[in-house]
């Protein structure tokens, strides 16, 4: 989705844009759209760095420091996922995205009958400490975060990520993680969720509790509008939902007695990038405005520090955007994307790659990808000033129009209770899906727009050089966790593991006891099964 | 005579969670006067064809975006054939590379929808092939 819809007359000429925020875009904007829609500079759209920040979180933007560029990446064994991360850091890659393979993602060790078919397949394979140390080794992981994109077991990794740095003499306060870690919308549209809400929303505010205390340079959560948007939903809905899952995380380390400014600083946003490029831009803007207020009006946030009101973002992806027909089309997309990215100021960034559409990239696709981010911020001059799209009349103006929009679907939630019982519900679910399937009668009927889909088709088919799956990749991994398995203090693990139920079951902080667990070369598995026997799984609700 | 609805199970079968495709599908086939049950995700073989026989369904259409398609098709396959669920047809969606589609034709898989395909096409072969008890 993304895409607007254009309402033409018989010669061509556009006679509406609408775009999927609903808002209608007109031929041309002035000093009267302004006064329309009530902008005022310093309650809007302050300098960067004031609040509400909708001009950007800093005074310099890019000319302090250029975005982090951060390829998910990952595959295989942690052997070759090393080999990866190298590639892309010795091309001018400053972060790391880690892709983990679903049995990983789903609590599964790569032995295990679940993971046949699936292992190293999307992601890497990690079943213990042993195949973090691999992925891990010779990356200085005090100058180099890893955002580790894991959700349901993001407790285990930030543990593991711990235990992985120590054994490599970094301190856990010069670590920079950042896990996932965001069930709710793993629950409206990624599916790799695993317990029921409650303890699961429970799990990620231990996380943050722990991080707090413990580990500095860590972001506890990156709460993903991404994968909503990716299932369906508008920008507007896209930021809303991110706003709002935000606050079910902050409501649940409230209720264990913190101040809000001593966590929610930490908190970071992953925002889709696809779609119309001035709807995007306005979209990043509005969201770092109505994020801080949201913070301080709600919750009375910013009063000891303002810094903790920053709306903190990648801003990336784009997948749902790219095609499978005329696949070096999704090139170009993905550098008008960055560019939004880029123009709405992200502090991280990451592209879908050209084959994305097929499987996961080819190390030459990655590394496109990461030019493309390198060429703007380098050659092009985003690097200049910072929002320079600011006191556009159109930008300004689609700017408030967003934000209204935006308010009105983070009320609509509000109204049902919170975000919690509307993903709980199905509501959430049943909208996304409601709308991804008029989108794609939109496609199919050529009412919306898809370059090589359905207009400019002609022409052979490219084949595209794709990323082969190495079955033997999981006989690697299955001989590894044997070894583990054969050589580790099993004693240890057991006790380790009881302990880690005990805590569970009390509904104590697990981090802790999850850290032992993992020096002990308890597996992902073991550990995501003492949750599993604990929580139990999540009952989908239905939608149809 | 009213002609009997078409029953088709959407299945996600294995561990990978995206559903909006099977989601859009269903949407699809109901608009189109089928009668749709949705599995929700993390479907073992075992549960799909279960459920399968639970709502006497004509179809079962798997939908596979991790790229575990071939092993997870062939399981359903000799899982169907040990239950004589020969009557039953199966088609698949998704992410579905051009080279995998013989081998799933091997399989006796003929429907093979990959992501982007019309849902005319879809659906009037679907109420071709499907047979009504």
């Amino acid at each position: 989705m993304g895409v607007a819809r254009y309402v033409k007359n018989e010669k061509d000429v556009i006679e509406d844009v609408i775009l999927q925020s609903g808002i209608h875009v007109k031929p041309m904007y002035g000093p009267n759209d302004l006064e329309e829609v009530g902008f005022d500079y310093e309650r809007d759209t302050p300098d960067p760095g004031q609040y509400p920040f909708t001009r950007g979180i800093h005074p310099l933007g890019y000319r302090s420091r250029a975005w982090t560029t951060r390829q998910y990446s990952g595959f295989g064994t942690p052997k070759e996922t090393n080999d990866r991360f190298k590639f892309l850091i010795t091309h001018g890659q400053t972060g790391l995205n880690v892709a983990f393979d679903l049995p990983t993602q789903m609590g599964y060790d790569s032995d295990n009958p679940m993971a046949e078919g699936e292992v190293g397949r999307v992601g890497m394979a990690v079943d213990s400490l042993r195949d973090f140390e691999i992925a891990f080794k010779g990356i200085p992981l005090n100058r180099i975060g890893s955002g580790l994109t894991i959700n349901a077991v993001a407790s285990i990794m930030l543990a593991m990520y711990q235990a992985v740095g120590e054994k490599y003499g970094f301190s856990k306060n010069e670590i920079s993680a950042t896990p996932q870690n965001d069930i709710l919308k793993e629950m409206v549209g990624r599916g790799a969720w695993i317990y029921p809400v409650e303890p699961a929303v429970r799990l990620i505010g231990d996380t943050i509790e722990y991080a707090m205390k413990e580990m500095p340079r860590t972001n506890p959560v990156s709460v993903c509008g991404y994968h909503i948007r990716e299932s369906g939903a508008t920008p507007v809905q896209e930021i809303a939902y991110a706003i709002q899952i935000a606050n079910a995380y902050i409501d649940e380390v409230l209720h264990r007695g913190y101040d809000v400014d001593d966590f929610v600083g930490r908190f970071s946003f992953n925002i889709n990038i696809y779609g119309n490029l001035w709807e995007q831009v306005a979209k990043f803007r509005a969201a770092r405005k109505l994020w801080a207020k949201n913070l301080r009006e709600r919750y009375g946030a910013g009063k000891k520090n303002p810094k903790v009101l920053f709306f903190r973002g990648l801003f990336g992806g784009g997948g749902s955007g790219l095609t499978k027909s005329q696949p070096e089309n999704n090139i170009m997309r993905g550098a008008y994307y960055a560019l939004a990215a880029a123009l709405g100021g992200a502090q991280t960034t990451a592209l879908c790659s050209f084959d994305e559409a097929y499987t996961i990239p080819t190390p030459r696709a990655a590394l496109l990808s990461l030019r493309t981010l390198q060429l703007l911020m380098d050659e092009m001059g985003l690097r200049d000033t910072v929002d320079p799209l600011a006191g556009s009349y159109f930008i300004e103006t689609l700017t408030k129009q967003l934000e209204e929009k935006i308010l009105e679907e983070i009320k609509k939630i509000d109204d049902l209770g919170g975000m919690v019982k509307a993903v709980s519900s199905g509501y959430v679910q049943r909208e996304v899906a409601r709308q991804a399937y008029e989108f794609e009668r939109g496609v199919q009927k050529g009412d919306l727009i898809k370059v090589g889909v359905n207009r400019y088709t002609e022409g052979e088919e490219e084949d595209v050089d794709l990323h082969e799956y190495r079955g033997q990749s999981a006989e690697e991994q299955m001989r590894s966790l044997a070894e583990v398995k054969r050589t580790r203090d099993d004693k240890e693990v057991t006790r380790c593991l009881r302990q880690l139920e005990k805590t569970a079951r009390e509904k104590g902080n697990v981090m802790p006891d999850l850290l032992q667990c993992c020096k002990a070369y308890a597996t992902v598995g073991e550990m995501a099964g003492v949750f599993r026997n604990v929580f139990g799984e999540f009952k989908e609700p239905s939608i149809f | 005579m009213d002609k009997k609805r078409i029953r088709v199970l959407v299945a996600k079968a294995g561990l990978d969670g995206h559903d909006r495709g099977a989601k859009v599908i269903s949407f699809a086939l109901r608009d189109a006067g089928m009668e749709v049950v949705y599995s929700g995700l993390h479907q073992t073989i075992d549960q799909i064809v279960s459920t399968a026989m639970q709502e006497a369904v004509d179809v079962i259409g798997l939908s596979m975006m991790s790229g575990a398609h071939l092993p997870i098709c062939q399981k359903l396959v000799e899982k169907m054939r040990e239950k004589k669920m020969e009557d039953v047809l199966v088609v698949v969606g998704g992410v579905i590379p051009k080279q995998d589609i013989p081998r799933l034709r091997d399989m006796g898989i003929e429907g093979v929808f990959p992501g982007g395909t019309p849902f005319e096409e879809s659906v009037r072969w679907i109420q071709e092939h499907a047979k009504r008890a």
